[in-house]
């Protein structure tokens, strides 16, 4: 009796070491993994719990607190916007045709996201400057760039359209394209066969692709500063003021800023996975 | 009805040159060739759907080469059958009529008939992800029909379904063919598909069209090598024909000579149908038939018919039932006797 509790104990905990030793990639690979979550979770965290909610509250009552997330906000919407109407079709190109110089141009894409925001933000001033000519042109019609709401948004889309671009190119090479044939044979033109077939059937990408570059876009800083630091965005507004009054002066905007840009993103992720599902 | 005239299209691995064709209106017409002949290629080319180098394409009497591919009334169904997976199957069929100037009454008429004529009228609702093979196959040919085409494309439209589905789906595909008087360009590469379906075939293969003819025709003629080792003829042997004094048209397989019926004179292929060999244990007397001794080296079961291998040394491939290999009592290294007629043999 007593022999054989000992027994299963023994057993028990040799076949505890065994489970351990069958399992050492996953086990190391979690391990790993939770450094750096945690590496992204608490910094966040601290951050996000930092502040009162008074002192937040306080903050949402200064106007020009109110006035730079809100610019933030709907920049990057516009941003987006833009980067939809222009990018979509160039993705749906990409995606749909073999050409010399394919691979140069699809490394073009990718460039805005390598190279430092702030020379991205100088190179666009060196087209859309007053005194150049993406400046002129659009100087005829009223629009400037420089120190004003359009060089905001102009400094979006370049160093974020690349992500909606790969997301939309992504998802319509996914779209079979026996399914665009079918449809033209029943009789759809290829305006049609866009719009019914292969835009709803990439839509999930594309709106992926969105979400990804309407955040990029918010957390814009660089560029940004170069075209266009007043009105102040709010990543604008932090930098202000951290120069001016220190780390303790900026807490609470920050965190509201990241409050601002989560709850947002947190919907639209939710919206996407609906998507998923249905 | 619908033709090609020297139609030149890049079919990927080969190109397909000058290739002339023509379906006559309510045929059933087969296009058989071997996985990789570029037998989608060549469907979507006469849709409109892939770039054609050079020819022309007729339908009805009119040049169709450069219209669009919307406008030329050919219904397509796609071996995976390429239901549209964000639309009901409603909604599929649905998507044809739409793009017509049809009255609502028009378009629900259109849809009841096919539903009925399909029988699919419980999988309306459905989302093409949750169907059978069979039943996204339906819903395949009554979208392609809803337009109410000239002719339906149908590319490889069996190969998916499991051996059982098949045979039914395959009498099905005829019997609609049939009863809607419905031109019908159906490409496989499964002869016995071929056989049981085509008012005429086409063999595609190596960058031309190799063969046209009816089935027969390509069964019991084939036309080259090719059509011959597609049409699993399974005795093909090449050699010297030549006339014998005693014993007629001659021809050497392989240092083994056969007597033949031909005109043909000099280095040429031959085939010979296994059905057509007759097995013995004793030797059978008859001027026409060519009657070889050789030792069996292979029995492969094949169901209810086996494939016997002798070899005189000259390979042949014959065809026995079950029963007669039994009665026989036929194994491995056995000697026997091969018979066959002279005018089973066919020189090409």
């Amino acid at each position: 009796m007593v022999s054989s509790e000992r027994l299963k104990k023994r057993y028990s905990l040799r076949d505890a070491l065994r489970w351990i030793v069958q399992r050492r990639l996953t086990l190391t690979f979690f391990l790993l993994g939770m450094v750096i979550l945690l590496f992204i979770f608490i910094p966040l965290a601290k951050i996000l719990f930092s502040s009162g909610a008074g002192e937040l509250w306080s903050q949402l009552l200064d106007s020009d607190v109110r006035n730079s997330i809100w610019l933030s906000v709907y920049t990057a919407l516009i941003a987006t916007a833009v980067g939809l109407i222009f990018g979509v079709p160039l993705a749906y190109f990409l995606a749909r045709h073999e050409f010399p110089g394919k691979r140069v141009i699809e490394s073009l894409i990718e460039v805005p996201i390598v190279v430092p925001h702030i020379a991205a933000g100088i190179a666009l001033l060196f087209v859309f400057g007053k005194l150049h000519f993406g400046g002129k042109i659009f100087d005829a019609f009223g629009i400037s760039f420089v120190q004003e709401i359009p060089g905001i948004i102009i400094a979006m889309v370049f160093v974020s359209v690349p992500f909606l671009i790969n997301s939309a190119k992504q998802g319509f090479e996914e779209v079979d394209v026996r399914l665009e044939k079918v449809a033209r044979t029943l009789g759809a033109s290829p305006w049609q066969t866009f719009f019914r077939i292969s835009l709803p059937l990439a839509r999930r990408s594309i709106f992926g692709g969105s979400i990804m570059m309407w955040a990029r876009s918010i957390s814009e800083f660089g560029a940004v500063l170069v075209l266009t630091s007043s009105p102040p965005i709010a990543s604008i507004l932090v930098y202000r003021g951290l120069e001016m009054y220190g780390i303790d002066y900026v807490l609470p905007l920050v965190t509201l800023l990241m409050i601002t840009c989560l709850v947002i993103f947190v919907f639209l992720r939710i919206l996407y996975y609906r998507g998923k599902r249905a | 009805m619908i033709g090609i005239k020297g139609l030149t299209v890049d079919l990927g691995d080969f190109i397909l040159k000058g290739a002339d064709l023509r379906v006559e209106k309510g045929e059933y017409f087969i296009i058989l060739g071997p996985t990789g002949a570029g037998k989608t290629v060549l469907l979507e080319a006469i849709a409109g759907l892939h770039p054609v180098r050079s020819g022309e394409i007729w339908m009805g009497g009119k040049d169709i080469t450069k219209l669009e591919p919307e406008k030329r009334g050919i219904g397509f169904v796609y071996q995976d059958y390429a239901l549209f997976p964000h639309l009901s199957v409603k909604d599929n069929i649905l998507f044809g009529l739409k793009r017509r100037k049809h009255t609502k009454k028009e378009t629900a008429e259109a849809l009841e008939w096919l539903v009925g004529l399909l029988q699919i009228k419980h999988l309306l609702e459905r989302k093409p992800g949750t169907l059978s093979g069979g039943e996204a196959q339906k819903v395949s040919l009554a979208r392609a029909l809803s337009t109410n085409p000239e002719v339906v494309f149908l590319d490889e439209p069996l190969s998916a379904l499991d051996p059982e589905q098949r045979e039914r789906v395959q009498r099905e595909l005829r019997d609609i063919q049939r009863r809607l008087g419905q031109t019908f360009v159906h490409v496989t590469h499964d002869f016995e598909e071929a056989v049981a379906l085509g008012d005429r075939i086409a063999v595609l293969g190596e960058g031309r069209i190799v063969q046209v003819g009816t089935p027969e025709e390509v069964f019991r003629q084939p036309n080259s090598e090719f059509v011959a080792r597609f049409a699993m003829t399974r005795n093909i042997y090449s050699g010297e024909v030549r006339d014998d004094s005693s014993r007629g048209t001659v021809m050497d397989i392989g240092g083994v000579e056969v007597e033949v019926i031909t005109e043909l004179r000099g280095s040429l292929h031959a085939s010979l149908r296994p059905e057509d060999i007759l097995l013995s244990r004793e030797a059978l007397v008859s001027s026409a038939r060519n009657s070889l001794v050789g030792t069996i080296t292979k029995v492969e079961d094949r169901g209810p018919t086996i494939n016997v291998t002798v070899s005189t040394p000259v390979d042949f491939v014959c065809l026995v039932t079950r029963r007669s290999l039994e009665e026989l009592g036929l194994v491995e290294g056995d000697e026997v006797h091969v018979a066959f007629k002279a005018s089973a043999v066919h020189i090409f």
